[in-house]
């Protein structure tokens, strides 16, 4: 204890291996342009950490932004889908919109329902907002644009984004209205349902790669698009499918959009929110849209490394963002084009068919890793000739189905 | 009554019974198409019981009728089934002139001109009603764009229907002894071509539409899950609670009024019955949700078939109207019924020779339909009934009237 004391409080914060680029950063770049008074005085540490506390500042206040323009990509998109042209009014081409609705948002009034469970009701939007911020901590947007570099990554992801599911029930249950209470119950049997089949998908990868930081696992895919997980074998293939759709189901979207139907319990566990609160929730939900999607990008679709070997443009973060909007982009294609499922299919497709997949898949990927030691052309060829066979029977099968669509029923006259 | 409309497949064990939570569905509600209440009382998911309480919308047509003259009824009628309002009105002026005809003092008969009028909008109007219906069902089922799609091509209905009568909505279009004058189609005009070019141009336009339709949503796997073997109505069932039209049609009844009892001009035109089948292969079964949204899907079409006949023989010239100094029916009842987009609709009207009746009754085919929702709903989830009510496509202005 004595020793803590003197080597005073600054020499005992451990700055751990990841934060040596702060160091650094702050030795080469920083440290020469300060003035000779300043820079003499400026110990090592506290200027790491200065420059930690930008980064993390840029940071914190650029990813609340995602939602801002996702929620603007998402009416964008669903206009066009539907022969519309979207916001116009706010700014060009209605660019402003968002902005324009998040500010009518803060002025509205702040309903608690007198009923409800005050402090709970107040709390939920809180929790879920910040469990689905705390995701991104972990994210590596490009070779060294990441917030922590921790050694469990997606372990960490997994954790806190189960967090959210307290938060929803929190949110029904406290609302005391009977839409509430039945939105959020559908909304825990989901998620807690649906990540059974997402964590054993990561599983597979966590299997192939031998790690759970989201780092070495980005870095293991470098070598171009044939190297990344999704084709390295048949199983994480299959693997990332059930990802995806699970993610779907995570972030509550269409067709998994039980918990907020709005044709059947009016909103969901949102049902009594206004305000603030509301837009709380709403944020939430497009950050944690682009979160799975960033996992997905970050597990299966080579994070920021590139579909060229070498490429790392400003690190690899445009080729990540642009993967990961394409991701997103899916979620809001199929949102708009898909009807709902009731809560039993829901139930059904992810007890009866996910989750035996996704053991399968477990099998498969350790019977793989032990016929193929290392990842080298041929396994990587193999595993690329399988998916493709694969593929073209199933669309083959799918196809049949297909051709079966119902005919105009003839009449009886 | 035991409900016997549950296939196999959907009988969910329900051993733990969990207290009883009764929900308020409505009448403020995004899919109960209108100010309809459903108490339901629910195990969970799971409904044990859904009463339906109507009259949130009723408006005393009735009441009303009694102080007015019989002219003075059509725009009531538009406000009874605002989705498919010429029908409406068509309906309540053949009851008036089928009770006119039996005044044997006066030579009365609609020129053929009206009839012809008559048969083509009420069925562009049936394909509007029919698209409402398909796009709001696809919400109900949680699907928006087809919605959207429903509503651009209904637009353009709306728009051809604003041409002859200057409404979009409530049209007051179809008199008592022919059509409204109001804006005049002069027979051999350039209007009245031009008109009817632009009805070719909508069906050339919607024919196909029809079938992307039947992509998006109808062959769409999670729709027919959710919709196929859901809330069987069985043909005994249908009948015996009175449904009619489309319902009645996907409970694998074969009627229909336009050709079984045809009125007007139906009589002259060829064109299918559509009547629900059991699909093995997919999984419908006749009476279940999917059927009965089928069978508008399929009627659309062959509103569109009578349009285009109606097209080719032109429209006869002559007057739009019946020499008619006033309407004052003969004293005496009558009681007739047409098939609107929804099913039957029967007006019964008692008069005493005055120009006001004495009693009007309308006959609603949605308040038929709507009572079979309690025995349908039995045992389904809270998603199966918004089910249940999009495939019996109410329109609450009409129950409650």
């Amino acid at each position: 204890m004595s020793d803590f004391f003197a080597k005073g409080f600054i020499e005992n914060i451990n700055l751990q291996e990841s934060s040596n680029w702060a160091r650094d950063f702050f030795q080469d770049a920083v440290l020469p342009r300060l003035p000779e008074a300043v820079a003499g005085h400026l110990p090592m540490e506290i200027g790491t950490i200065l420059v930690m506390l930008v980064c993390a500042g840029i940071f914190v206040a650029v990813v609340p932004l995602l939602p801002l323009v996702l929620v603007l990509a998402e009416r964008k998109v669903a206009a066009r889908f539907q022969n519309r042209t979207g916001p116009m009014r706010v700014g060009p081409w209605g660019t402003l919109q968002t902005l324009a609705d998040g500010i009518k948002l803060i002025f509205k009034e702040d309903y608690i329902p007198p009923q409800g469970d005050k402090i709970l009701f107040m709390l939920a939007p809180y929790v879920i907002f910040a469990c689905s911020f705390a995701v991104f901590a972990a994210i590596p947007f490009g070779q060294s644009i990441l917030v922590s570099d921790f050694n469990i990554g997606i372990f960490y992801i997994m954790a806190i984004s189960s967090v959210i599911v307290m938060g929803v029930i929190m949110a029904g249950w406290s609302s005391n209205s009977k839409w509430s209470l039945l939105g959020s119950l559908r909304s825990a049997a989901q998620i807690v349902s649906y990540e059974i089949p997402l964590g054993l998908s990561i599983l597979t990868i966590v299997m192939l790669v031998g790690s759970l930081n989201m780092k070495e696992i980005v870095e293991s895919q470098e070598g171009g698009i044939f190297t990344w997980l999704i084709f390295r074998s048949p199983f994480t293939f299959l693997a990332f499918f059930i990802f995806f759709i699970s993610a779907i189901a995570e972030v509550n979207r269409t067709p998994f959009d039980l918990p907020e139907a709005e044709s059947e319990i009016v909103a969901g566990f949102h049902t009594e929110y206004s305000g603030m609160r509301f837009a709380l929730f709403f944020i939430a939900e497009y950050a944690n849209m682009f979160a799975v999607s960033a996992i997905a990008v970050t597990l299966f679709l080579g994070g920021y490394e590139g579909i060229l070997p070498g490429y790392d443009f400003l690190g690899g973060l445009p080729g990540f963002v642009i993967k990961t909007l394409g991701l997103v982009f899916m979620m809001m294609w199929l949102r708009w084009t898909l009807p709902r499922l009731r809560v039993d299919q829901l139930m059904n497709l992810c007890w009866k068919y996910f989750i035996p997949i996704s053991f399968f898949n477990i099998f498969g990927t350790g019977i793989w890793g032990l016929i193929f030691q290392t990842d080298d052309v041929w396994s990587i060829g193999i595993s690329c000739a399988i998916i493709y066979v694969g593929l073209i029977s199933a669309y083959a099968i799918a196809g049949r189905n297909i051709v079966r669509k119902p005919e105009s029923q003839p009449s009886t006259v | 009554m035991e409900s016997t409309q549950q296939t196999e497949s959907k009988i969910i064990e329900l051993k733990p019974f969990t207290d009883e939570m009764i929900v308020n569905m409505g009448p403020q509600h995004p899919s109960t198409h209108g100010v309809l209440r459903l108490e339901l009382k629910l195990d969970g998911e799971i409904v044990r019981e859904a009463i339906p309480h109507i009259g949130y919308l009723h408006r005393c047509f009735e009441k009303h009728s009694e102080n007015l003259s019989y002219p003075q009824i059509i725009p009531f009628t538009d406000r009874m089934d605002y989705v498919a309002a010429m029908n409406q009105n068509w309906g309540f002026c053949l009851a008036v002139e089928k009770l006119l005809a039996a005044d044997e003092t006066k030579d009365f008969e609609v020129p053929e001109r009206a009839e012809y009028l008559r048969v083509l909008i009420c069925e562009l109007n049936r394909i509007a009603s029919h698209l409402l219906s398909f796009g709001t069902y696809g919400m109900d089922i949680g699907a928006f764009t087809p919605f959207l799609y429903a509503f651009r091509d209904r637009e353009r209905l709306l728009l051809l229907f604003e041409k002859v009568c200057g409404a979009r909505l409530t049209y007051n279009y179809i008199r008592i002894g022919g059509v409204s004058e109001i804006i005049p189609l002069e027979p051999g005009s350039i209007a009245e071509q031009h008109y009817l070019d632009e009805i070719a141009d909508f069906l050339d336009y919607f024919e196909p539409k029809i079938d992307e339709f039947n992509d998006l949503l109808t062959s769409n796997s999670i729709f027919s899950e959710r919709t196929m073997g859901v809330a069987v109505m069985p043909a005994e069932m249908a009948i015996s609670y009175g449904a009619t039209g489309p319902n009645l049609r996907g409970s694998g009844v074969d009627w229909d009024l336009r050709r079984d009892e045809p009125y007007s001009i139906y009589d002259r035109f060829e064109f299918d019955v559509p009547v629900a089948k059991d699909i093995p292969d997919l999984g419908a079964v006749v009476g279940d949700c999917w059927s009965r949204y089928k069978i508008r899907m399929d009627e659309m079409k062959e509103s569109v078939k009578i349009v285009r006949q109606i097209l080719a023989k032109g429209l006869p010239d002559g007057p739009v109207m019946a020499d008619l100094k006033a309407v004052r029916p003969p004293k005496g009842e009558i009681y007739f019924r047409s098939e609107a987009p929804r099913g039957e609709l029967g007006f019964y009207i008692v008069s005493d020779g005055t120009p006001k009746p004495v009693r009007v009754k309308g006959r609603s085919p949605c308040f038929s339909a709507l009572s079979a929702l309690q025995e349908l709903s039995r045992g389904l989830m809270v998603a199966d009934i918004i089910a249940i009510i999009g495939s019996i496509d109410i329109v609450m202005g009409e129950v409650d009237r």
